[in-house]
């Protein structure tokens, strides 16, 4: 299982390093809702400062959407579908292969997405462990429920649609703990922003689980 | 010795419609087998079918051994498809594409050099990404992914359709070999002077149900509407049918 | 295998489709479901409006708790029942449970909107504005929405098959998802003070009160599963003729594959 996730993860990855449209098109785009962000609330009222880490995380959401939708399109494209139910690759490994593509390319994101937000909205950082440890839990669970609910978008005239009403409640209690987290951390009380690293690991481990017992069965006929 | 095919009464749905409506097939292993009929009668299905891709919802469905109305998963990796659709991504090369599927499969990668090679796809080709390949080479990029693959049952859907004379006598010449290596072929085709020369045996199929069977240069069969059938009371077994 | 599967559950007991007159979803099962709970209902706005006393603080407005708390169990209700339906649908296969899942989301989803709306017209006057992001009121919200997306994947252009699973993963995850947005957005908004509003005008239930409230809830359950049977039953039928449609054309195909081959047979 592990080996065919390695596969399959390595063979997203190179298709992004060909196509490059995370870099071209996912990364603009969440640079632009930042932009977007201040034009709507105004940097001079203190806004934008107050609302930092939420606007951070609801620009990696939006963004994330794109990617997992990418992520599925690559797979909708001439009978890939058919040739990977075909290949004799463990379900379980695609699933986890294609999540961890897609929090790589999230956690390259949420980095590029970081020093935006330093530069454009002159946050101040503290708290560097608790902000790293929440992003990589935070990472971990939209990419473990977004590939779940990806497979369930997939192929589907439908999928554009679909896919965000899904995910975006089902990742409402990640946005509510990573900035959470966050707004701790850059207050100065990590002990407040732990827990909810903790509730973010656990949605993390649930999902990842899950998805990877149920993406066998969504794989089958579309 | 037990048939690598054995169906009996089987019915597939392709949604709701029964694309196979009880398929009577039995194929023995080292065969080469010609499937003809006209357009929607069922071929892709069950191609489709015997690799384990569509479900069967009634009757005996056994091929290599696995039930495919309870496990259609087991079987997969053993048979090779060659269909419509290419299978390729295309912002891949070609050897990333053959490679991958090869590993997925557990192939070496021996393999998978040997079936670029055996398709003309070495040397300079093999870095071209496959979106700049024109449909031809596309094909032939398929063909090799299925050959390095190392099936024990090709399923091949119209492999001669976009390749010119010299590729389609690889094509013969491989599955020639495949055969006589053990592996068993169902082919196709409406291009039945070729196919016919390949085959020991053609099956027809009409309406989701076979419709015939007989050695390959006894039977001739419409495959296209217009054309009309030629009667051959020399096989006892062999109906031959209008297709109006 | 050896036959084309039609609907596996022995179909609805009290069902009375006739050759001749309108096949309709009632029964005398039903009939008495919707007396008793029609009965109910009749008692329960009495016991509300009339019997019951008005609050120390809220007035006459606390009687609002006697439809808002039932509407509100039915929407988990449904939910739990959704959920269940889906395990059932993944492990079992079972049609008869497919359905039951659909039609109780459904029926959860009017409810749910139903107890926004509710609590959106008590919010107004009694404490001046249409919304608080209080930790119920939120989580109603997301809960709504969390069922639109159940419901938006039960319509999906697709295969039934293909729909019932997908439709399955997503509902096995509704009431796990449900319970997770419900203990963030509560743990939310504890950190907050916002909630005082609320606090200080919780209603100290008595003894009237609480028997009213405790005799509503099971008065909106028995609605419930009146609008379940029904809701349930017509969604079987449909099945029913899917499969129908499905016989038949197996046997047209086959006809055609038959009459192909007589028109000339060995000559």
């Amino acid at each position: 299982m592990f080996r065919d996730a390695l596969l399959v993860a390595g063979k997203d990855l190179r298709i992004e390093l060909r196509s490059r449209i995370g870099i071209n098109q996912i990364l603009p785009f969440a640079l632009l809702v930042l932009l977007l962000f201040a034009f709507a609330l105004d940097p001079d009222s203190g806004v934008l400062d107050r609302a930092t880490p939420g606007l951070f995380w609801l620009a990696v959401l939006f963004s994330a959407l794109l990617a997992i939708q990418r992520a599925f399109a690559i797979e909708a494209a001439d009978g890939n579908r058919d040739g990977l139910r075909l290949s004799g690759l463990d379900p379980a490994g695609i699933y986890l292969g294609k999540m961890a593509a897609i929090f790589t390319q999230l956690a390259v994101l949420e980095l590029v997405l970081g020093v935006g937000v330093l530069v454009l909205y002159s946050a101040h950082v503290t708290g560097w462990v608790l902000m790293i440890a929440t992003c990589v839990a935070a990472t971990a669970g939209i990419a473990a429920a977004g590939t779940l609910y990806g497979v369930v978008a997939a192929g589907l005239r439908v999928r554009e649609t679909l896919l965000p009403l899904l995910l975006l409640p089902v990742l409402s209690p990640v946005l509510i703990g990573s900035v959470r987290a966050f707004e701790a951390a850059r207050n100065g009380n990590p002990g407040e922003g732990w827990p909810w690293v903790g509730l973010l690991t656990v949605f993390a481990v649930a999902y990842t689980i899950f998805g990877a017992f149920g993406f066998g069965p969504l794989l089958e006929e579309s | 010795m037990e048939p690598v095919v054995h169906l009996r009464s089987a019915v597939s749905l392709l949604g709701r419609f029964p694309a196979l409506a009880g398929v009577d097939l039995d194929v023995m292993a080292g065969e080469i087998v010609l499937l003809q009929g006209p357009n929607g009668a069922g071929k892709t299905t069950l191609l489709r079918t015997l690799a384990g891709l569509v479900p069967v919802v009634s009757g005996t469905a056994v091929v290599l051994g696995v039930d495919l109305c309870r496990d259609r998963r087991s079987l997969r990796p053993r048979v090779g498809l060659l269909g419509h659709a290419t299978m390729l991504y295309d912002e891949l090369t070609v050897a990333d594409n053959v490679r991958f599927w090869a590993r997925a499969a557990r192939s070496s990668r021996a393999d998978a050099e040997a079936a670029m090679g055996a398709l003309g796809l070495d040397g300079r080709l093999q870095d071209v990404v496959v979106a700049k390949l024109s449909t031809g080479q596309r094909r032939r990029a398929s063909i090799a992914v299925m050959v390095a693959r190392r099936p024990e049952l090709w399923l091949l859907d119209e492999p001669h359709a976009g390749l010119d004379g010299e590729a389609r006598d690889v094509v013969d010449g491989l599955v020639r070999h495949a055969a006589s290596s053990g592996a068993t072929v169902v082919v196709a085709s409406h291009e039945l002077d070729r196919a016919r020369h390949l085959a020991g045996r053609t099956v027809t199929i009409v309406g989701g149900v076979i419709a015939g069977s007989g050695a390959a240069p006894d039977v001739a069969v419409a495959a296209e509407p217009s054309t009309l059938p030629m009667a051959d009371e020399s096989t006892a077994k062999t109906e031959v049918h209008h297709v109006p | 295998m050896t036959s084309v599967p039609t609907a596996t559950a022995p179909s609805a007991p009290d069902t009375a489709p006739t050759a001749t007159g309108r096949i309709g979803t009632g029964s005398r099962g039903t009939r008495i479901l919707g007396l008793v709970a029609l009965v109910g209902i009749a008692v329960a706005t009495y016991l509300a409006l009339v019997s019951s006393p008005p609050d120390e603080n809220m007035g006459d407005s606390v009687r609002i708790i006697y439809i808002h708390v039932p509407i509100v169990v039915v929407a988990y209700v449904g939910c739990l029942i959704t959920t269940l339906g889906s395990v059932m649908v993944l492990w079992k296969k079972s049609v008869w449970w497919d359905v039951t899942a659909a039609a109780s989301a459904e029926i959860a989803m009017v409810t749910t909107a139903l107890t926004l709306v509710i609590g959106m017209a008590w919010a107004r006057p009694t404490w001046g504005v249409w919304w608080v992001w209080d930790a119920r009121l939120t989580s109603t919200a997301m809960l709504l929405l969390l069922l639109l997306g159940y419901l938006a994947v039960r319509r999906i252009p697709a295969e039934t098959s293909t729909r019932s699973r997908r439709a399955a993963i997503v509902g096995v995850l509704l009431l796990p998802n449900v319970i997770v947005v419900n203990r963030s957005v509560t743990w939310w908004r504890s950190l907050h003070q916002d909630t005082t509003i609320l606090n200080t005008l919780q209603p100290k239930i008595h003894d009237q009160m609480a028997f009213a409230l405790y005799f509503a809830i099971p008065v909106a359950l028995v609605m419930f599963a009146w609008l379940l049977v029904h809701r349930w039953r017509l969604a079987w039928m449909e099945q029913q003729l899917e499969d129908r449609e499905l016989d038949q054309a197996i046997s047209d195909r086959r006809a055609e594959a038959a009459s192909g081959r007589a028109e000339d047979g060995p000559r």
